[in-house]
Parts: structure tokens; sequence; C-alpha cells
């Protein structure tokens, strides 16, 4: 089980955090600061897990941005691993070759796909192609939703100045 | 991609980005909190669209790290919008700022469920995510029902069953009994004929949680796992879109491996045999390929497959065919292959007979020992623990005590444990056992418990064959000048109690012992002082027929420490005297210690309780743990044949068997033998358990102030002879060497820079950078060292020598050999300063980068001004001081001439930089400065010193200075420190404005942070594939 994912900027700057198990807030906090302290300072030619407090955090640098999940000691860690890729792979697709500045002003969208491909921190689902149709479905719906919230706004509009 | 709709938000965005630093972030931050709180103050005038982009907004400044707990409410409350938008938002944004014990979500649960069995497919997926990420408990119990619902249903599509799947996951995790319901495991196996595979995905990490929690219920479901893992793994079965870098969805083969390692045992030889036939393949037909992402996909796989063979006990063939893999995985360059190799290798170890196989491997774990990288070194720490027994422990444990010098700070404590424990547990014999832990304790003495010397005591205790033994090695450590403070108690305890029994040797005779012991006295803490009062008393019982010499040697010591101000102390002083002086009584009551009762190792019991672990229940985990005890009952066994002198000790016992009362283990043992010193006290001022306590603890209070001088005083006489050579260096062309490698920046200037300011950069170069930030108060000084490597590879031999001056008292804390990449390590320097000097300490510096070997000599501004504190003084004060400092050697003048020309003004901010405060208005000639400052030393304790300077306004390149105070060699090198800061030294940056010298200073006054300098605004537009 993935307790916690994190997105980490090579400053030090938190671009997400998604919490699975049970932290408070201070918690939260503590566990941000330990591990942007060991991952972020570890070479790049190292492995891609860290052992903290008994459990094993797997991390990937992509470009500025470090991907961190952490599990539990007997996880199996490639397989997390990959996960980490096919999060990424999927914001890429979506993005459209997707940078952190993306991940920053779109942090919302980040959100929404996570939670297409992880729940509970167990895998949701590996198909990229279903992951993008779902959010793409999403998207229309808050399109949908935008234009009809625009028409009627516009109407009140015209109907005020009348 | 632009937020559609929201620019509100982007701006901000924007605006937080622009921010120059924290304190400009948190106004910007402060203003739009203050905004979204007004606004939902009054929320009539809200429409739902600001509403959502005030929660996101909300959600953007809580991963700044701020706090917007006032906006708990709302983001909760948009979860009962009507539209889709807002709903969506309140609900990731609930699940993101809220944990499952929030008061607000009880609120919501009811809304939540309305969703879940409302029409709406959106809708339901929204919820079923929450409480899928964030449900507590009161959501297991009132949505369970709704949940299995959904996901049973056929009329669901899987985009609804899949989350209903995680989401009943997540439920029975907060409450196992949701799933007690009639037929629950006939609907799994029915789960488990889905095509989608999504779903079937979820589901099996549903059903992993099942059986690990009761696999009896599931029986059913063991075969069509079996079913799905061959149309996997072996036909190859799956849509296109399900196949990873074309591995069939690597992450369902691995889910339904780890299912099946939670069954006990497959009995059907059908099932077995096909399930056999897929792992072989696995095993056989993973290649290593080019391709990172698909190598460690095919790897998930090929590890689980081990896990799984190892778990079904497979033929021994199969194992060693696994053993081999893992064999060639320690050995290859990928570092995660490394690593898992090491880490199943352990798990190994525990679950099968391989040890002799693993063992063949021994070297090349031992060259995992030295990897660059900190999590294998872990792993091969780990194995070698695992794999260490009576053959091997010798070359193992010899292996980790070297490895101890390099080591890092981080693993030293768990590396010394655990050589101690495996010294404990196999010893060959035992002398070498007690070579193992002084070894230990002299090479890592900061990391050593106290548990490990107190162990190796009951040992010697014990064993009266290695009395004479321990006693002598202890002598050759004491006979070491320097040694770790454990060191000397541990030594100067044996020698106490054994040095008798070696008193024929040369250099043995009581006399020579107590000498060697007692010289370690002027440097340890009061907690080693007790022991070392007991050991006197011990050597002084032994002796026989008394020295008189000897004797009074000891009782004059007795009499000083009898009016120490630490307790213990005092009252062992006052004890032992007494003692001493009854004969007979003194021998019945420091006779040898009593053997100690045995008792299972608190070493053994400490590495136990780490293993404990709060985890998920795991099958590997619960193996492991039978397996452990199973070979706990072997060494016991073995240990009780009496084969092995350790055997008496009763080393290693059940886990289950050790009860709460061995958990004081080693402790009770000593306060028990001390206890018999203190009772004889008719009157004992303290328990005795206390005094032990003391003992053992060091104490916050410090010794009295004359013991204290004295140690110091002893201190000094013995660094004496070091500094004389130490000084010979300094003076060579420091900052001169010739290195191929170019310093960045003025070292001079730098170095003047710092004796002005506390922090600073002291040198830098292609490759390093180093820091300093000081703090001075009094006489002491803690001066920090950053030290950071500024690559991305490692900086390695990595070596800080400090060469104090005669004056000053210096201790570094040990510098690591090895400086990670891009990480900066901190090394605090203690400095204490004797008497008054311009000398000047040198940090001698080097360290090798690939090939090249940098070595510098690098002043450190531990100068005599830090050693100043202003202090201002009324006319009243100064002039009866003045006048009653007359004449050399207190007060000297001298003509200066050659002084760099400033005005007064700028002179005065001159003296102010170094401590020296300037009291204008004091003297009546306005081109005179009258200034007075405190000197502080250990020789002259807190010393005030007066300055007047007569200046020429005609010619400002020469001046008359007087410098007085209370001790001739404080006036002279005041007044010789004072003229080179006047001379042309650079001590400020020549600037032409007239800008004084601190203030100037300031721009540099922060080291280069590691963060600013790294800032690369290009890296966030680097596409991250």
């Amino acid at each position: 089980m993935i307790h916690f994912v994190l997105l980490i900027s090579r400053q030090g700057k938190v671009r997400l955090t998604k919490w699975y198990s049970l932290y408070s807030q201070k918690e939260r906090s503590k566990v941000l600061r330990e591990l942007s302290g060991d991952i972020l300072s570890r070479g790049p030619k190292l492995c891609n897990f860290v052992e903290w407090r008994g459990y094993k955090v797997v991390y990937k640098r992509y470009a500025s941005l470090y991907f961190c999940m952490c599990t539990n000691q007997e996880d199996n860690e490639l397989e997390i691993l990959e996960i980490i890729h096919h999060f990424v792979e999927i914001l890429d697709r979506y993005f459209g070759s997707v940078c952190e500045l993306d991940l920053i002003f779109n942090f919302h969208k980040a959100y929404y796909i996570l939670d297409e491909i992880l729940i509970a921190g167990e895998l949701q689902e590996s198909s990229k192609k279903t992951v993008a149709r779902l959010i793409a479905a999403q998207d229309s719906l808050l399109e949908t939703a935008e234009e009809q919230a625009n028409t009627i706004s516009n109407m009140i509009v015209q109907a005020t100045k009348k | 991609m632009a937020l559609s709709g929201m620019r509100g938000l982007s701006v901000f965005i924007s605006d937080v980005r622009n921010c120059q630093n924290k304190e400009q972030e948190r106004l910007r931050v402060d203003k739009e909190l203050g905004n979204i709180r007004t606004r939902f103050k009054n929320e009539k005038g809200l429409t739902p669209y600001e509403k959502k982009k005030y929660v996101w907004k909300m959600l953007y400044i809580y991963m700044l790290g701020y706090d917007v707990e006032f906006g708990h409410m709302e983001t909760v409350s948009l979860i009962s919008a009507p539209k889709y938008p807002e709903k969506q938002v309140g609900y990731i944004v609930t699940s993101c700022l809220l944990n499952e014990n929030h008061d607000f979500l009880r609120l919501a649960i009811n809304t939540v469920r309305n969703d879940i069995i409302g029409r709406n497919e959106t809708f339901q997926c929204l919820a079923l995510t929450m409480v899928g990420n964030i449900g507590g408990r009161e959501f297991a119990e009132s949505l369970a029902p709704d949940v299995q619902k959904l996901l049973m249903s056929s009329s669901c599509r899987p985009l609804v069953r899949k989350k209903a799947a995680l989401c009943l996951l997540r439920l029975f995790r907060k409450n196992p009994d949701v799933v007690n319901v009639d037929g629950w495991s006939d609907r799994m196996a029915q789960l488990l004929d889905e095509r989608d595979l999504g779903v079937l995905t979820s589901v099996m990490s549903l059903l992993v949680a099942l059986v690990s929690n009761n696999h009896d219920a599931y029986w059913s479901c063991l075969p069509k796992c079996v079913k799905i893992l061959e149309r996997l793994a072996r036909n190859q079965d799956v849509p296109q879109e399900y196949t990873y870098y074309g591995i069939p969805s690597p992450w369902l083969q691995v889910k339904i491996m780890r299912a099946l390692q939670y069954f006990p045992a497959m009995e059907d030889p059908n099932i077995r045999r096909s399930l056999f036939e897929v792992l072989q393949r696995i095993l056989m037909g993973t290649d290593v390929v080019k391709n990172v992402n698909k190598n460690n996909a095919s790897h998930a796989v090929l590890f689980e497959a081990l896990a799984l063979v190892m778990h079904l006990d497979a033929e021994k063939e199969m194992m060693s065919q696994c053993v081999a893999l893992l064999g060639k995985f320690i050995a290859v360059r990928e570092p995660n292959i490394r690593y898992l190799g090491l880490e199943n290798m352990t798990r190994m170890l525990m679950v099968a007979d391989v040890q002799d196989i693993i063992k063949r491997h021994q070297s090349q774990i031992i060259t995992s020992l030295k990897d660059p990288d900190i999590s294998i070194r872990r792993r091969a720490l780990d194995l070698l623990y695992g794999m260490c027994d009576v053959s091997n422990a010798k070359d193992i444990v010899e292996e980790l005590l070297q490895y101890l010098n390099t080591a890092d700070f981080a693993m030293r404590e768990e590396l010394a444990l655990k050589a101690a424990i495996l010294a404990e547990k196999f010893a060959p014999d035992l002398s070498w056992y007690v070579d193992v832990i002084l070894q230990l304790i002299d090479k890592a003495g900061d990391f050593v418990s106290d548990d490990i010397w107190f162990r190796v005591v009951q040992f010697v205790t014990n064993n009266e064959d290695l009395q004479p033994y321990a006693a002598a090695k202890a002598k050759e450590y004491m006979d070491k000048p320097a040694l770790h403070e454990t060191m000397v108690k541990v030594s100067a305890y044996l020698l106490g109690e054994y040095s008798h029994l070696l008193a024929r040797r040369p250099g043995c005779s009581p006399k020579e012992i107590f000498t060697i012991v007692h010289e370690k006295l002027p440097t340890v803490s009061t907690a080693t002082v007790s022991i070392l009062l007991s050991t006197y008393a011990k050597i002084m019982m032994h002796t026989q027929p008394p020295d008189p010499e000897l004797q009074d040697h000891i009782w004059a010591i007795f009499n000083k420490y009898e009016s120490c101000i630490d307790v213990e102390i005092q009252q062992r002083a006052v004890e032992y005297f007494a003692l001493s002086r009854k004969g007979a009584a003194l021998m019945d009551i420091l006779a040898e210690m009593p053997k100690f009762p045995e008792r299972q190792s608190s070493l053994l019991k400490k590495a136990e309780d780490t293993e404990i672990d709060t985890a998920e229940q795991s099958a590997i985990k619960l193996r492991a743990q039978q397996q452990m005890s199973n070979a706990l009952v072997v060494t016991d066994q073995r240990s009780s044949n009496g084969s092995l002198p350790v055997g008496q000790f009763n080393l290693v016992k059940m886990p289950s068997i050790s009860s709460n009362a061995d958990a004081n283990g080693a402790d009770q043992g000593l306060v028990h033998a001390n206890g018999a010193i203190s009772n004889v006290d008719p009157q004992p001022a303290t328990p005795s358990a206390d005094i032990v306590g003391n003992l053992l603890d060091p104490l916050a209070i410090e010794g009295p102030p004359g013991a204290a001088l004295s140690a110091q005083q002893n201190a000094v006489s013995g660094l004496e002879g070091a500094p004389i050579a130490a000084d010979a260096l300094a003076l060579a062309p420091v900052g001169e060497q010739s290195n191929s490698v170019q310093p960045i920046g003025n070292i001079a200037e730098r170095f003047h820079a710092l004796c002005l300011k506390d922090s600073g950069v002291l040198y830098e170069d292609p490759y390093i950078q180093i820091g300093t930030k000081a703090e001075w108060r009094a006489h002491h000084g803690r001066l920090v060292l950053f030290l950071g490597n500024k690559n991305t590879s490692p900086l390695v031999s990595v070596k800080a020598l400090i060469l104090p001056p005669t004056h000053l008292k210096t201790e570094l804390s040990l510098v690591p050999e090895t400086i990670p990449p891009r990480a900066q390590v901190q090394c605090p320097l203690e400095v204490v300063n004797l008497r008054p000097s311009r000398d000047l300490a040198v940090l001698d510096f080097s360290y090798k980068f690939g090939t090249t070997v940098v070595n510098v000599k690098l002043r450190l501004p531990a100068v005599l001004n830090k050693f100043l504190q202003p202090i201002s003084l009324s006319a009243e004060e100064f002039f009866p001081q003045w006048r009653s400092l007359s004449g050399p050697p207190l007060k000297l003048q001298e003509v200066v001439r050659g002084v760099r020309p400033l005005s007064l003004p700028e002179m005065s901010n001159l003296f102010n930089s170094f401590h020296v405060m300037v009291t204008p208005g004091l003297d009546p000639n306005p081109n005179n400065l009258v200034a007075s400052t405190t000197f502080f030393s250990e020789s002259t304790r807190a010393m005030l010193c007066l300055i007047r300077v007569e200046t020429d306004p005609s010619d400002r390149t020469q001046l008359r200075m007087t410098v007085a105070s209370g001790e001739p060699t404080l006036t002279f090198e005041l007044k010789e420190f004072i003229k080179d800061q006047l001379a042309g030294i650079p001590t400020t940056t020549p600037s032409p404005a007239p800008a004084p010298a601190p203030t100037l200073a300031l721009p540099q006054a922060r080291p280069v942070s590691p963060i600013t300098s790294v800032t690369d605004p290009g890296a966030m537009l680097a596409g991250l594939l």
C-alpha cells in the first residue's frame, strides 16, 4: 500500500501531496521536511529507494521534479517505481510533454489525474488510454457546465442592463 | 494549458512565484487569505464559481505550507453543491486537506451516501474516490453495504466498480467486519471472472488484503488466481492497452503472486504444476534489457516470483536457481537490482536452508558494504548480519569493525550494535569477544551504547579465565594518549577489578596502574570520575602490603573530592576514604564483584525490539518470525551444550520467553553491585538506584570550580607539546598551496571579512564551499564549519584537522570522510580561549575529487577580537581605572605611523566592528578617541581594557595609541592587534564610499545557500520525460 505521494521540486518546493494513511498536520510537515532533505541530497546514480522510519520511499527524478511514494518495507519496490512512471506518462500525454510549470499552474489537474490512478493507496487503473478517456470526460463535463453558466450569467447581465 | 476560466488563480500563482523571498510570499499569501476569509464571511454574494476558485486557492496555499483551517467548512460544504464543477472541487480538496478523524467529515456522511446510491455516475465516482482515500471507521459502518452493491452490480460500468472495489478495501482496513457477510468469499471468486482488467486489478488489491487477514475463507479464489496468472504470464492474453512496455499488466501479475503468498500450501497437484510452470518461465525468461521501464517492470514480476517460490518451498533445484539469480543481481551495475538482490537474499535466509550457498557470495556482499549508496550499504549490513554464524563470524565482524572507520554517522550506531551482537552470539573464543568490543569502543565510542560496555563487564566478571586477559588489554588501551571516554570507563573498571592479577608483569605494579588511570582523570566527565574513584579504592585494597606513598596519594584525591559539588562523587570520596581506614572492612566491601546472574542479553533484546514493526501483516514477515524462533532454538541448544564458553550466559532465548523482568538487563546488575558499596553508609543520602543513575548518566551539573580549573589546566599543559609543531605550521604561507584547483575569491579577503563578522564563506573552489558560522560567549566559542559539496558526485577522503595555537583549546567534531553529492555537512568546532594571543588557528583541510587531491590550509577567524565584548563606560568609571593602571607593562603607549588614513567616524566604526566600544565625548579633545572593551580568556577571566587614540588632524597617517589592562600580555597583544587593524590590512574591501565596516560586510553575511544557487528558472520548463 502507498501511504503517501509527494511531488517535490529540486528546490524543495512542494508541488503535490496526497496522504492515504493517517497523518496529522504536524506529522505531514515533518515528513515533508525530513524526506525532502533525505531525497534531494541523493546523487544521480544511486538506487531509487530510501529507507525511512521503517518504511520505504520509492522516488524518481524527472527533470526538476522528484516523484516520491512511500510504501511498506515488504512491498514490491519496482512495482511502485513503475506506478510513478505510469503517472508521469499519463501527465505527459495529457499536457503534451509535461513540465514542472504545467504542474504548478494546473496543480488541480494533477490531483484529478492522480485520483484516476490511485485510490486507497492502490493502483486503480493501469491502462493509460482508459485514464485519458476518463479525464477527457471530466474536462468536457466542466466545459459544458461553464458554457451553461456563461450563457446564464450573460442572460442576467443582459437582463439587468435593460 | 491555462486554467480554464480561473484567471484569478493563475494570477495568484504568478504573484506568489514572483515573490523574491519568503517574507514577501507570506505577505502575499496573508493578503489572499484575508480576502478569502472576508468573502467566505458574507456568503450571500458568493457565486458557486467564486467559491470553487477560492477553495482551489486554499489548496495551493496549503501546499505552500500555510494553515488554511478556517476554510475547511467551506470546502466540505462544496460536496453538497448540486453541480459537478463545485462538487468535484469539494470532494478533491476535502480529501487533500482533511484526514479521517476530522469532525467535518462526519457531517458530510449523508451527502456522500446520497451520491453513492444516486443515479449520477460521475457523482458516484467522486464520492467513492473520497471515501476510498480518507474514509474512516464511521464511513465503513454506514457505507459498506452500498459500496458492496455497486461492486457487484452488473449494471454499473467498470469505472464505478473499480472505484467501489478499492473503496471497499479502505473500509475493510478501517473495520474488517465490513466483509463479514454471508457468501462474501463466493462473491470474491465470482469477481475474479471479471474481464475488465481495471476492475480486476482493483479487485485483486482487495483480495490481497482479505487473504492476508484470513486466507481460509478464500480457498475458492486460489485456482482462479493461478488461472489469471497463466493467462497473463504464459498466454499473454490481454488487450493491448493493458500491456506495459510489452509486458502484460505487470502490476496485476505482482498482485496475484502476492495474494498467493498468503495461502499456506498448495495441495492440488494440477494447480501446483501449472503454477510452477509459470514461475519457472518467469525465473528463466526475464532478461536484462536496455529500456529502464521495461527492465523495472519485468524485474518487479521476477522478484515477486522469487518471493512466491520461497514461500512455496519449492524443490531444492528451483531454490538454488533463485540463489544463483540473486548472486548475479548483487553484482550488477544497476543499483536498483543490486539493492533488491541484497534485500531478497536476506529474506531468503529467513525462509530457506540456503545459508551455505549464500556464503559463497560473502566477498561480493562485503564489497556492497562500501557501495556509494547508503540504501545499498544498509541492505548489505543487514544481509551480513543475517548470514553470520560461527564459521564466518570472525571475518564478518572484523569487516564490520573496519567499516566503522568510514561508515556514515547515520549507520554507526546500528553497525556498532550489530557487531557487538554478532561478536557475542558467535564468538569462537571469549578473548576474541573482548578484543572486538574494546576495538568497537575505541573506534566508535560515541556510537556505543552503555549496554555494550556493561555487557563486556558482565562477561569478564563471570569468566575467571578471561580476567587477566581483559585487564591486560585494558591496560594497553589506557597507555594510549587519547581515549574515548567510554573506553576510559570500561578500562578503569576492569583495571580496578582485575589489575592485581597482572601484578607480576612489568609495568603493572599497583602504582603504575594507578598512574596511568589517574592521568585520564583531568579529561573525563563527572560520571567517569565516579568510576575512577572506585578504581582507586580497589587498587588500594589490592595493594598488599600497603604502599604508603600510593595510599597517601589516593587519600589526597579522596580528600579533594570530599567537597565536590557532585553528590555522587562526594559520597564516594567520603565513603572510600572512611572505608580505607578500616582495614578488613575495606576488604569485605570492596572485594571482587560477584558473578552476575544469567539473563538474556539486553543487546539481543534491543535488536529484537527494533525488529517489531507496526506495518500491515505480511506473509514474509510472519514466516520470518516463525523461522527466526526456530533458528533461536537451535542456537540455544548449542549454547547449553557448553561447547561454547558463551553458553553459560544463556545468550539466546526464545523471544516468547523473554519477560519484562529481563528488560533491565545489565543495568540491574550494576545497580546491585554498586548498591553494595553505598549501603555501607548507615544513612545513605540517596537510594542506591539513584546513585547508579547518576553514575551512568552524564551529569548536567558541572564539577566544582576548583576541580574544573585544575582539569583545564592539566588539559592545557597536556596540549602544550603538540601546538608547538602546530605553530610552526601556522607560520607557513597560508592559502598559497600549489594546488591545481584554484580557489574562487580571495582567501585572505574572505578571512579578514570573517574576522569582523560571524558568518560567511571561508573558502570556495569549484568543488567545495566552506562556510562558517560562529557564536562567541565570553572565552568560549562555537564555530560551525559548513562543508558543502557543489557537485553531483561525492567528495571523498575528506579530512579536516585543526592546528591550534597554544592559547586556544579546540575540539572539532568528527568530519565525515565522504560528503555526498550536493550535500552540506556541519562540523562544530568548540574553541576555548586560554589567554591573550594574536596567534591564529589553522584548518588543514583536504579532500579528493576524482583523482584530484586538494589540500588547503586556512586561517580560522577565531581571532583575538572574538573574545572581546564592548562595554560602555562613563567618565567616572573610566578615569579612575585609567589612572590606576600606570605605566608599563600594564599600560603601553606607542606612536604608530603608516596608518591607513581614516576619518574619526570611520575609525570609530572600525573599532566598534571589532568589539572595542568608542565612547564619544569622554575625551575633551575632539581629535582623540577613548574606547573600552572586556577581554575574556580562561587565564584572565573577564578583564577590562582601556584604549585611547590621539590623532593628528594634519596628518592622518600617524597617531598615538595607549592601551591599558590588568595583564601585561593582554595589553601588549591588544595593542599589537589594534595596530594591525589600523595598518594597511584590508579589513574590509577597499571601497570609495566611507562605509562603516559592519554594514559593508552585510551583503556577504550569509553563506550562499545551496537553494538559491541552484534556482534555475529554465529547469521548470524542462520536460519531465
